[in-house]
């Protein structure tokens, strides 16, 4: 599904990543842990296509596709969906037309006629459901005076309306406590088909406890310098990450 | 009753505004002045008295002669009395004796001596604050320039601009004039034709000036106008922290001040400019007082320059002053930090313009204003953004505090942003002290008297910070003193 | 030539035809408005109050002046002036500020007034409205002179459009006195949808007495050149008054909108929004001043003017004063010039929302903010849509499309 050969990439004049390689196939679960610093947002930004970030050297095919000649938007279309460690307020716009501004432009970009807005009010009602999140936040615009654990249900909200095949959760339990980091997590699980892949950058072993990792990988100075199973996760959670840094010396 | 109180109260403003002036003597010296009146043989003689090179008096008299084209401008928030420029004298050199008499000239009268040091700037280097080199200026002559040799070292220059009209004509001739043109306004014309003493500062490539630099402007003289002129050019790489203060005499007539300050930051320079002002306010009554209308600029040249303007105003029974920063070079970074206290009669236009240029230019514009008494303190700003200045950004705070109900605070900011890139912001507030704040510092046995002087303090601290310590100290003393009677 | 030369020769044409075909209100201040403007001329860029807008460009163009009466449809609380149904000689050029040079030249030049007249106590539920249309076959100079008198108690909801009917060169000059007498509540909704060959010259004057509610909100959808002016006179205390605008700016599209709330009494509120967005090789401009007299303690006060510039063409002015001699006040203002939220952007951009359409959406929540103050529903939703609509660049192309570039 994805495929990361050798990428460098910078912002402003700092390089941060140096040199990763990645391989996910359909269906797998990848964390991504490491120090402060060490790059994984740039990873995930990199690979959603934030224009702040410039990629200096390497590819990234998504489905044999070379993502990094598309835009953003083109690259949501295709399916890869950012969970945003600290999601932005945009006052003024409703999640509503928000969202239906987000369906419907996929909708286009897969040659589909725009939802009918009795249809789409349906699908948005079935989806609040599945995550549980409130309708009085709907009305309100995106993001705006949303709590951190109604900002990150409302990612979840979002994935679930527009069913992408790459999830990249951005440390989406910076924040949580315990139960809203269960219905978060639950809600992820719930919605993943055997096809969905994922990549969840985290600090800590408890949302790997919900979410099981295929593969964990270890980003320290801008490369993934160890890789293992799931064990490796629980390892990190109990000695830190000197001894890795300790067995590259 | 109350009314009574109030009598009581305005007696004691009285007394303070009269009292507090602690600057407001005369020194007794003999003093060299010129016939009063302005003609091209003013400006001729001047030249001359100061062994002037020719350019240099073309350049006078150019000025003087658009001067003559021009009218007093009268868009300022300030009621400017009619002043009449044939009553003024524009020279006066109080060095003049003992120039004749001394065996050398560098033997100055021991009553300037006295004067500078009961302003508590002491002219002996051992006495010297540490740190702090100093130029004393009293009228149109520079009296002494401190650390000299010490500075030369390092190959700075730091010395009275006549003498660097003298020493260094070259340096002169190629920035003076340069980021203030004569043209620019009907003051900076005046000064630009019959200027007198000020500093000049060069700083070279790669140096960092190891003391503050001072002047120290006097006026003390009988109707006579000061109008120096200061110069600053630091060049690539270096840096120069520069602090000026100035005190009157108490006299029933206005004093005309019309300075010019140019400044020149190169390459990666960084200037920072500290002002002190406390002429002569006028009394309570709002007569006399310091008419001070200066041009101040700064041309941020180089890439990756910074300068920083900090005032504390206190002073002047008219302040008109803006100084000003030209953001020419690519990245380059300005600042104004300003606080102006008016109390009794005073008025005060003040602010700044920040004029970006250049690629990723940044200012910060952070003004308080605290009006008292029967004055009008007014806050007046532009910020422009070319239309090659991607990327600038602009952040301005203005507030004004009115501790009476006699007071006006007024706030004139102008924006003009000609670049889509541009990111602008603009807020003022204008409040009256907070009484809540005042009845908690009563309820701790603080007087209102000290606790409006601790409010104020504490409003203007982000300003206050920003000056060198030595200041910071007399600018806080400065504050209390001047507000002092203005609440009860 | 300065332009007020050929306005001076057209009076001294035609004051004779319009005092025949005008009233004795108009016609007594008639000679002294023009006198005042022949004196004076248009004023030039050095006025403060006229910095941002060239005036006697905007009149250099030979006009012919329009002396075809009013229709004044007959419905309830809207009059031709001639049919008051009240003395008009206390609020007739009364409020105005005779010394600026276009209410002297309005004076001068206007046959004919409109009267809205709500009667004490008085509450009208459903909003007059007023319909501008210019029409014309020539280039056309419109004088419109507009009263507007609430007496005690009275509320309305008056909403005013400017639309041009033909493509021509109109020059329009308009003057509103607002006369609210004490516990009167009116909201003023002006909307201009007019083509890139018109310019506006408009000044109000708003009265406020004790107890008045006031909204004056000021739309500015498509133009040419535009320069509204809205003083208000505090002069009952609390009272409240709120002026909004919302100016969307392309072409060479020129929106000059300059404020100036007066608090003579205390205890009044004044609140302001202004929000601009100027593309293209556009430009707003927007000056307001909050003067508070010595006397006005307790007076609040917020201007807020904001701004986003789309284009590298575009320019923005703004100059958000406050002039305050009382101690008890609370006022602020707020002036940004600013770029469209690049995060949010992304964020829009990442959920697949095309770069072009999260800016729409982001340029329509911006002006979403004033339009949400409108309070007569209708008016709100039509306005929201046709917000949207210009944003899209549809308005134009729909209603003239080839005026239009």
């Amino acid at each position: 599904m994805l495929e990361i050969k050798n990428l460098h990439a910078k912002v402003g004049d700092k390089e941060i990543l140096k040199g990763v390689n990645l391989t996910i196939r359909d269906g797998e679960t990848h964390a991504l842990m490491g120090t402060n610093g060490a790059g994984k947002s740039t990873l995930s930004n990199v690979i959603v296509g934030n224009p702040s970030y410039e990629v200096t050297e390497g590819s990234i095919t998504f489905n044999g596709k070379d993502l990094l000649t598309m835009n953003t938007e083109e690259r949501a279309h295709a399916g890869i969906f950012m969970s945003f460690q600290a999601p932005i307020e945009i006052p003024g716009v409703s999640m509503t037309n928000f969202m239906r501004a987000a369906v419907n432009a996929r909708r286009e970009a897969q040659g589909k006629e725009p939802l009918k807005s009795t249809d789409f009010l349906k699908i948005m009602r079935e989806k609040r459901k599945l995550v549980e999140i409130d309708q009085k936040l709907m009305n309100r615009s995106v993001n705006e005076g949303f709590s951190g654990g109604e900002r990150k249900r409302n990612e979840i909200f979002q994935m679930a309306m527009l069913e992408p095949t790459l999830c990249i959760l951005d440390e989406t339990d910076s924040g949580l406590d315990v139960d809203a980091l269960r219905i978060v997590a639950e809600g992820f699980n719930k919605l993943r088909t055997a096809q969905t892949s994922a990549i969840v950058i985290t600090h800590y072993q408890r949302l790997l406890d919900y979410i099981r990792p295929d593969v964990v990988h270890v980003l320290i100075d801008g490369k993934i310098v160890k890789t293992g199973t799931a064990a490796l996760a629980q390892q990190i959670e109990e000695q830190g990450f000197d001894w890795i840094k300790e067995e590259l010396a | 009753m109350r009314e009574e109180g109030k009598e009581v109260k305005n007696e004691f403003v009285r007394s303070v505004a009269e009292k507090k002036y602690e600057f407001g003597f005369t020194t007794e010296v003999h003093t060299e002045i010129i016939e009063k009146g302005l003609n091209e043989e003013v400006v001729r003689l001047i030249s001359e008295k100061k062994g002037e090179p020719d350019w240099l008096l073309q350049f006078r008299l150019e000025a003087y002669r658009h001067w003559l084209t021009q009218a007093q401008p009268t868009w300022g928030h300030v009621h400017l009395p009619e002043i009449d420029y044939q009553a003024i004298s524009y020279y006066a050199d109080p060095t003049a004796k003992s120039k004749k008499g001394a065996q050398s000239a560098e033997e100055i009268d021991p009553e300037l001596m006295k004067t500078f040091d009961k302003l508590g700037i002491p002219l002996e280097e051992r006495l010297a604050l540490s740190g702090t080199a100093v130029d004393a200026v009293m009228d149109s002559v520079s009296v002494k320039t401190t650390f000299k040799e010490k500075l030369s070292e390092k190959g700075i220059i730091f010395c009275s601009i006549s003498e660097a009209v003298k020493n260094h004509p070259d340096l002169v001739r190629q920035y003076l004039g340069s980021v203030v043109p004569y043209r620019d306004n009907y003051f900076a014309a005046l000064n630009s034709a019959v200027f007198s003493d000020g500093s000049f500062v060069y700083i070279p490539k790669n140096t960092r000036c190891p003391m503050e630099l001072s002047t120290y402007f006097r006026i003390n003289a009988r109707n006579t106008g000061q109008f120096e002129r200061t110069l600053i050019v630091c060049d690539e790489g270096s840096y120069v922290s520069y602090l000026e203060g100035c005190t009157a005499p108490m006299r029933d007539e206005n004093q005309l001040h019309a300075a010019i300050v140019e400044i020149v930051v190169m390459d990666n320079a960084e200037v920072k400019y500290s002002t002190v002002q406390n002429w002569y306010p006028g009394d309570a009554e709002g007569k006399g007082g310091v008419l001070n209308l200066v041009t101040k600029r700064g041309d941020l040249r180089g890439v990756n320059s910074k300068l920083s303007w900090t005032q504390v105003e206190t002073g002047s029974a008219i302040t008109w002053k803006y100084p000003s920063c030209v953001l020419r070079g690519d990245n380059s970074v300005a600042e104004f930090y300003s606080v102006a206290v008016t109390n009794n009669h005073q008025e005060a236009d003040t602010g700044t313009k920040m004029i970006h240029l250049g690629k990723n230019t940044r200012s910060t514009i952070i003004s308080k204003g605290i009006s008292a008494g029967k004055s009008q303190n007014s806050y007046r700003g532009l910020v422009r953004v070319g239309k090659q200045a991607d990327n600038a950004r602009n952040y301005s705070s203005c507030d004004s505090l009115l501790l009476g109900s006699q007071c006006g605070a007024h706030t004139f900011p102008y924006m003009d942003i000609h670049n889509n890139t541009a990111t602008v912001e603009h807020e003022a507030t204008t409040s009256k002290i907070n009484e809540d704040q005042l009845f908690y510092c009563n309820q701790r046995g603080i007087s209102t008297e000290e606790a409006v002087g601790l409010i104020v303090n504490g409003y203007a601290k982000d300003v206050l910070n920003k000056l060198p310590m030595e200041f910071a100290v007399e600018a806080q003393k400065l504050l209390s003193v001047s507000l002092e009677g203005t609440v009860g | 030539m300065r332009s007020e030369q050929q306005y001076i020769e057209l009076y001294h044409e035609v004051s004779d035809l319009i005092k025949s075909r005008s009233c004795e209100v108009m016609n007594s201040v008639r000679d002294e408005a023009f006198e005042t403007f022949r004196r004076m001329g248009f004023p030039t860029r050095k006025v403060e109050r006229y910095r941002y807008t060239d005036v006697d460009a905007a009149f250099a163009p030979n006009y012919g002046i329009s002396l075809s009466p009013l229709t004044v449809k007959p419905s309830a609380y809207i009059y031709n002036i001639e049919n008051a149904p009240i003395d008009v000689s206390p609020y007739y050029h009364q409020i105005a500020d005779p010394l600026d040079a276009i209410t002297a030249l309005n004076t001068a030049l206007v046959h004919d007034a409109l009267l809205v007249h709500v009667p004490k106590n008085q509450q009208v539920a459903d909003p007059i409205v007023v319909d501008n249309w210019l029409r014309g076959t020539a280039a056309t100079m419109m004088n419109r002179r507009i009263l507007i008198v609430m007496e005690q108690g009275a509320e309305a909801t008056i909403i005013m459009g400017d639309h041009a009917a033909d493509k021509q060169q109109f020059l329009t000059t308009q003057v509103i006195e607002v006369y609210c007498h004490d516990g009167a509540r009116l909201d003023l909704y002006e909307t201009e949808e007019t083509t890139p060959l018109c310019s506006r010259f408009s000044n109000v004057y708003i009265h406020a007495g004790r107890d008045c509610s006031v909204k004056h909100n000021s739309i500015t959808l498509f133009n040419g050149q535009t320069r509204n002016l809205c003083d208000v006179y505090l002069r009952g205390e609390h009272s409240e008054v709120t002026l909004n605008g919302c100016v969307i700016g392309g072409g060479t599209q020129h929106i000059d909108n300059n404020t100036l709330i007066r608090h003579e009494v205390p205890n009044c509120a004044s609140t302001q929004l202004y929000k601009y967005v100027v593309d293209d090789k556009a430009v707003g401009a927007f000056a307001g001043k909050i003067l508070v007299e010595k006397d006005a303690q307790k007076t609040t006060s917020q201007e807020t003017n904001a701004n986003l510039c789309a284009s590298t063409d575009a320019r923005i002015y703004t100059q958000p004063m406050l002039e305050i001699y009382a101690d008890d006040v609370k006022c602020a203002h707020g002036s940004t010039v600013g770029v469209m939220d690049e995060a949010a952007l992304f964020y829009m951009r990442q959920r697949g929302i095309p770069e072009t359409e999260a800016r729409t959406l982001l340029k329509n929540a911006f002006m979403g903010q004033v339009i949400d103050q409108i309070k007569f529903e209708p008016l709100r939703q039509k306005l929201y849509v046709k917000v949207e609509k210009r944003f899209r660049g549809e308005l134009d192309k729909c209603e003239d499309c080839r005026l239009c570039k």
